[in-house]
């Protein structure tokens, strides 16, 4: 760890150091060919999955048995698939649902892991200990398995409240950010433990500063660097989670298009139509890439040692 | 060390203990029957049903209902499945020794590819060389397996028809040629899971040597006139080894996660497979005792892992 950290709660430097951390920051990390190139991409397929389907005509869920399975053409850029459907409509479509749930199953396991590692790591005592064997159960779960049998029992019940959809939604990022909250966790604690016994800490919580305040306008802003590349990879890796989900057939209703759901329909029509499972396919491994370049990128802008 | 490992094991059980109440109370809150399509069966008389739910405990608290399940559980009785006559223990012994051979194997390739690439990538880092490589295992852990998967049976079974499409699971090995046939047919499961894993792995291999090789010890190795072969094998593996480790324990979990979809992708009958087919038939008991299954290889190899870094690492026995 580095030792000298610019301090930026003592009133003189509070308002010039945070801004030329973070662009010191931001320079490093446009010095990065991967990360700009991943994040120049992210941004293509983030717009393109929002504007996308506005603008592409076709609909995604139209049924069309007399061209099924058809190759790339110009009418269907990406071929259509077993039902006839419009593949680039569908990946449009799928890609919003892909992106919002990895966004989402994301903040919550990083709001999950912040308030467990802030606690653990500011209260420190009993609460860390007990709070730390938690963390080790989780990281010790079979996340997969875990994930289907909590789908499994709950979905109905899901449905049955706030329909097939948005329950299933619900689900997947709650379940998603429930069982990976623990890296976040890990990171907040370890940095509160090493930021609390700083000069400047001691002399806030001696001026008469509550907890609260501390923790948010002290040691959360120091810590934060680390949790952002966290954050950042996190989304990734729901992405692949609810792709895997979509996959085995068990995320969300088969018209819901999605890309996992895509590829699961593509395995039976691998020999007559290929590109049934290449284009949803590349979809995920071009977001995946470009988010995991972007989170390296972070890290070393962020992290400089 | 047998003192370790005495404490090891001891410090495991509490874990699986922990893990086991976690998976009960998840289906001891589900909402609805655990009894799931049974329960409204039109062909189930009432004291059928009733006997079932006996059979099951499910007139008593839940607490009870854990103790005879993990009881059971230790004694090998894992219950009956919903669908076959079966006890759910013949059905996951017939199973799990494809997973543990698919896994294992899997993991040796990886090992095989990441040590020589990983230690070649990091002695030639920021050259040419460990460009190529470090962007090649970047890809190759941001691509799904199960995409993956679909590809190599795309390019070797249906392109090149160099390898049978999916896993035939009634194949008996008892000669050359069926022992060729089984062999052609594990390559794609088990490369995909090897190569992903090896892609990892590399990662970790590199950035630990890298560590190692500015540490003074190294250059003390190399003053004293040390070949290259030396100094790395006998003084900078054994130290790179010990984080390398550490991530290889938390990336468990990851390993039966790529498992389990790579035997769906090929059909391969491991316990995996076996999983989503339950799921599809709502045969709770069997997605139950899988769940846990999955719990124990994973506790099982998180014990090998503190193991072995106890060799790597001696102040750990000690500590």
């Amino acid at each position: 760890m580095t030792i000298q950290i610019p301090l930026p709660s003592t009133p003189d430097a509070a308002s010039s150091a945070p801004s030329s951390q973070w662009r010191d920051a931001w320079d490093r990390f446009c010095q990065d060919r991967m990360a700009l190139f991943g994040s120049v991409v992210l941004l293509v397929i983030i717009i393109g999955v929002i504007i996308g389907p506005m603008i592409y005509p076709v609909s995604y869920s139209d049924i069309d048995f007399a061209r099924s399975t058809a190759p790339p053409s110009w009418d269907h850029p990406l071929g259509t698939n077993d039902l006839g459907q419009d593949q680039l409509a569908r990946i449009l479509w799928g890609g919003r649902v892909s992106v919002a749930v990895g966004i989402t199953a994301m903040l919550v396991s990083i709001f999950v892991g912040v308030v467990i590692g802030t606690i653990s790591g500011f209260y420190g005592g009993i609460v860390d200990d007990l709070l730390m064997r938690l963390t080790d159960l989780f990281l010790a779960l079979p996340r997969l398995p875990l994930l289907l049998l909590i789908i499994y029992l709950f979905r109905d019940s899901v449905r049955a409240i706030a329909g097939p959809e948005v329950g299933m939604f619900v689900l997947v990022i709650g379940v998603i950010g429930g069982l990976t909250w623990m890296s976040s966790a890990r990171l907040v604690r370890a940095g509160f433990l090493s930021m609390k016994e700083r000069d400047f800490v001691t002399t806030v919580r001696a001026l008469g500063a509550r907890p609260r305040r501390i923790i948010w306008l002290h040691i959360l802003p120091n810590i934060i660097g680390p949790v952002i590349v966290a954050a950042t990879l996190g989304v990734g890796s729901a992405i692949i989670t609810e792709s895997t989900l979509s996959f085995l057939g068990i995320g969300f209703p088969p018209d819901v298009p999605t890309w996992g759901r895509m590829l699961f329909d593509a395995q039976n029509y691998l020999v007559t139509a290929p590109y049934m499972a290449i284009f949803p396919g590349l979809a995920i491994f071009l977001t995946v890439l470009s988010i995991n370049y972007v989170g390296d990128g972070l890290r070393d802008a962020l992290d400089p040692q | 060390m047998g003192k370790y490992i005495f404490r090891r094991v001891l410090i495991a059980i509490p874990t699986l203990i922990a893990i086991s109440i976690v998976v009960y109370l998840i289906l001891a809150l589900a909402p609805g029957d655990p009894l799931g399509e049974l329960a409204n069966s039109p062909s189930m008389t009432p004291e059928v049903r009733e006997n079932v739910r006996r059979a099951l405990g499910l007139d008593q608290p839940v607490y009870i209902r854990y103790f005879k399940w993990a009881w059971s559980f230790i004694t090998g009785n894992m219950g009956y499945s919903f669908v076959n006559p079966v006890p759910v223990s013949t059905l996951i012994i017939q199973r799990l020794p494809t997973t543990l051979w698919v896994v294992g194997l899997a993991y040796l390739v990886a090992l095989a590819i990441a040590f020589p690439l990983g230690i070649l990538s990091a002695l030639k880092r920021y050259t040419l060389l460990d460009q190529i490589f470090t962007t090649i295992a970047f890809m190759g852990f941001s691509i799904p397996t199960f995409f993956t998967g679909l590809l190599f049976i795309i390019i070797f079974s249906v392109w090149l028809g160099w390898l049978p499409f999916i896993y035939n699971s009634t194949l008996v090995v008892n000669d050359w040629s069926s022992f060729v046939a089984q062999l052609r047919q594990s390559i794609m499961p088990i490369m995909v899971l090897g190569l992903f894993q090896a892609a990892v792995l590399m990662r970790y291999i590199r950035a630990a040597v890298i560590e190692q090789l500015g540490e003074n010890y190294v250059r003390t190795a190399y003053a004293k006139g040390l070949a290259d072969w030396i100094v790395i094998n006998r003084h900078v593996l054994r130290n790179a080894m010990i984080p390398v480790v550490t991530l290889i324990a938390l990336d468990i979990p990851t390993i039966f996660t790529g498992a389990l979809v790579t035997e769906q992708v090929f059909r391969v009958p491991g316990i995996g497979s076996l999983l989503i087919e339950s799921i599809g038939r709502n045969d709770t008991p069997v997605i139950m005792s899988i769940t846990f299954i999955y719990a124990i290889l994973i506790v099982f190899f998180n014990l090998i892992a503190d193991l072995l870094y106890g060799v790597l690492d001696p102040r750990i026995r000690y500590s």
